[in-house]
């Protein structure tokens, strides 16, 4: 089976690797490009661990093909932290003790990123529905939506007028 | 997964063209049902052509005053379309009652139409099912069937469609365009997309092969109210049990198709003529020929006060 070669951009950074076509988008980032941020909970669409956002859609990246993203923009959790700077997303998680064994941990931050980025005042209920694709075994939830409401918090206060 | 060869089409007639030329190609869409598929060897294609940079992403107005929606809109832009919202709001209901976010934004108008059956001996490789290959039985028959169909189903096959927005697309009488190998386009209405399965379980729908979908329309706004009712055994992100799409009007008379039913989205013109006498009236004639299992029965009822349930909610709108 001849290769395929990819080249796109990830976290900023222009990649260009080999792979087989049945490479999925996941495995891509994990094995060729080491990038091990994003987790394999299901491989079938259900859990969210493994989500990132092509081309500004937050997906399963599980759920696509290493080729598809020949051309195109992809970013992972590995780009959420600048500069050695946690993301106040990765802040407040870390605050409010949103994560137990962290499994679910990068593709929450992830969808939750892609949230905040739309909506920098979400309901609870919002962001209950947004994050319903994101599974997790842990921690019930709650401390998650409450990481998530304070950091839109803190993101606004930031943005008023001094 | 089995090993396959991929390419990008450019256009939708040479897309077409390349799936009917090599035995065992597939059109790759959002990928959320195929390539899951593929994972478990239930699909197998020797050849993948990629549509997702066919320029078939627009929804536009078309001239009898419905809307044309490419087959490649996603079903998050297809809900959030301001158009759809107003207009056609069974369809943004129905949309946002499935799947995650995540998928909905992979996920385009064509690869939902066919998205195939849930049924669980479809997805168990060592059980037998006429779906997965033919002539093998079909063990939900007399097995665990409680997910399962409770009319149109025959002796070789009693899956459902699972998917939402399908059956809003039934209510609104939405039309699919397509293109052949050869060029040809057709259009085939809703009613006459899914099949029944009699006696040839793996084809779910009336597609040739390498027939692409080019674009699904809706005619021009029905007016009214707009319900999706959608029961499942958990209140998110799940599959539904039965669901109901509904349009009623004023006057208490409308339309309803329903879910989680059959092996198509399911609607019976003649009971829609008796929306005024109430839901029991209504599902009565829907379901008259309905052959439920002893596991499944209770999917009449539910539908009747899923029914119910939107009609009241159409009075108190
Ligand atoms: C975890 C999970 C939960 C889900 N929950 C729900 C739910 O609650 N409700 C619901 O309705 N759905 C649900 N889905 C299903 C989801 O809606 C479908 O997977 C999706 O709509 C398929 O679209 P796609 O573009 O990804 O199709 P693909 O997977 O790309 O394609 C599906 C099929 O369509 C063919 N195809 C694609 N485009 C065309 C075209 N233009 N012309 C001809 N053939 C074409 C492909 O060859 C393939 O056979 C769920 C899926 C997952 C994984
Ligand atoms: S009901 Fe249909 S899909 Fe399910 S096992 Fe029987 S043949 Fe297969
Ligand atoms: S690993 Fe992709 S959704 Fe679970
Ligand atoms: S913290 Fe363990 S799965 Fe979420």
């Amino acid at each position: 089976m001849s290769k395929q070669h990819i080249r796109a951009t990830v976290n900023g950074d222009a990649v260009d690797f080999l792979c087989e076509p049945t490479t999925s988008l996941l495995n891509a980032l994990r094995d060729e490009l080491r990038l091990t941020g994003s987790k394999e909970g299901c491989g079938s669409g259900d859990c969210g661990a493994c989500s990132v956002m092509l081309d500004d859609k937050l997906v399963c990246s599980c759920l696509v093909l290493a080729p598809e993203i020949d051309g195109r923009r992809v970013e992972t959790i590995e780009g959420l932290a600048q500069d050695g700077q946690l993301h106040p997303l990765q802040r407040k998680f870390l605050e409010h003790g949103a994560l137990q064994c962290g499994f679910c941990t990068p593709g929450v931050l992830v969808a939750a990123k892609a949230l905040l980025e739309r909506n920098v005042d979400p309901t609870e209920e919002e962001t209950r529905y947004w994050l319903a694709g994101n599974l997790c075994r842990c921690t019930g939830y709650d401390k998650i939506i409450r990481a998530v409401l304070d950091t839109a918090a803190e993101l606004r206060q930031e943005r008023l007028p001094a | 997964m089995k090993p396959f060869t991929y390419e990008r089409a450019k256009t939708p007639a040479e897309a077409a063209a390349a799936v009917a030329r090599q035995p065992g190609a597939k059109f790759l869409a959002g990928g959320t049902n195929l390539l899951d598929l593929m994972k478990l060897e239930i699909e197998t294609p020797r050849h993948l052509v990629d549509v997702q940079d066919l320029k078939l992403d627009r929804i536009e107005p078309t001239t009898d005053g419905g809307l044309r929606i490419g087959a490649l809109v996603t079903n998050t832009a297809l809900a959030a379309d301001t158009r759809v919202r107003r207009d056609y709001g069974v369809l943004t209901r129905a949309i946002v009652a499935g799947a995650s976010g995540q998928l909905r934004n992979k996920a385009t108008t064509a690869g939902n139409l066919l998205q195939r059956t849930r049924c669980p001996y479809f997805y168990d490789p060592n059980m037998p099912c006429n779906k997965r290959k033919p002539g093998s039985g079909c063990a939900a028959i007399g097995g665990y069937s409680r997910q399962l169909a409770v009319i149109g189903s025959s002796d070789q096959c009693i899956a459902t469609y699972p998917g939402d927005m399908a059956v809003a697309m039934r209510v609104l009488d939405a039309t699919v365009e397509t293109v052949k190998a050869d060029g040809t386009t057709r259009a085939i209405p809703i009613a006459d997309f899914h099949r029944l399965p009699g006696d040839k379980p793996h084809l779910d729908n009336n597609l040739e092969a390498g027939e692409l979908i080019t674009a699904v329309t809706v005619p021009r706004p029905l007016g009214g109210t707009h319900h999706y009712e959608k029961v499942r055994d958990r209140a998110s992100y799940a599959f539904a049990l039965v669901s109901v799409a509904a349009v009623i009007q004023k006057d208490g008379s409308g339309r309803a198709a329903f879910g989680g039913v059959a092996h198509k989205p399911w609607r019976v013109e003649a009971a829609d003529a008796l929306m005024t006498q109430g839901a029991a009236a209504v599902t009565a004639r829907a379901f008259a020929n309905a052959r439920p299992t002893e596991d499944n029965a209770f999917k009449i009822p539910l539908a009747t006060r899923a029914l119910a349930a939107t009609i009241a909610e159409g009075k108190s709108a």
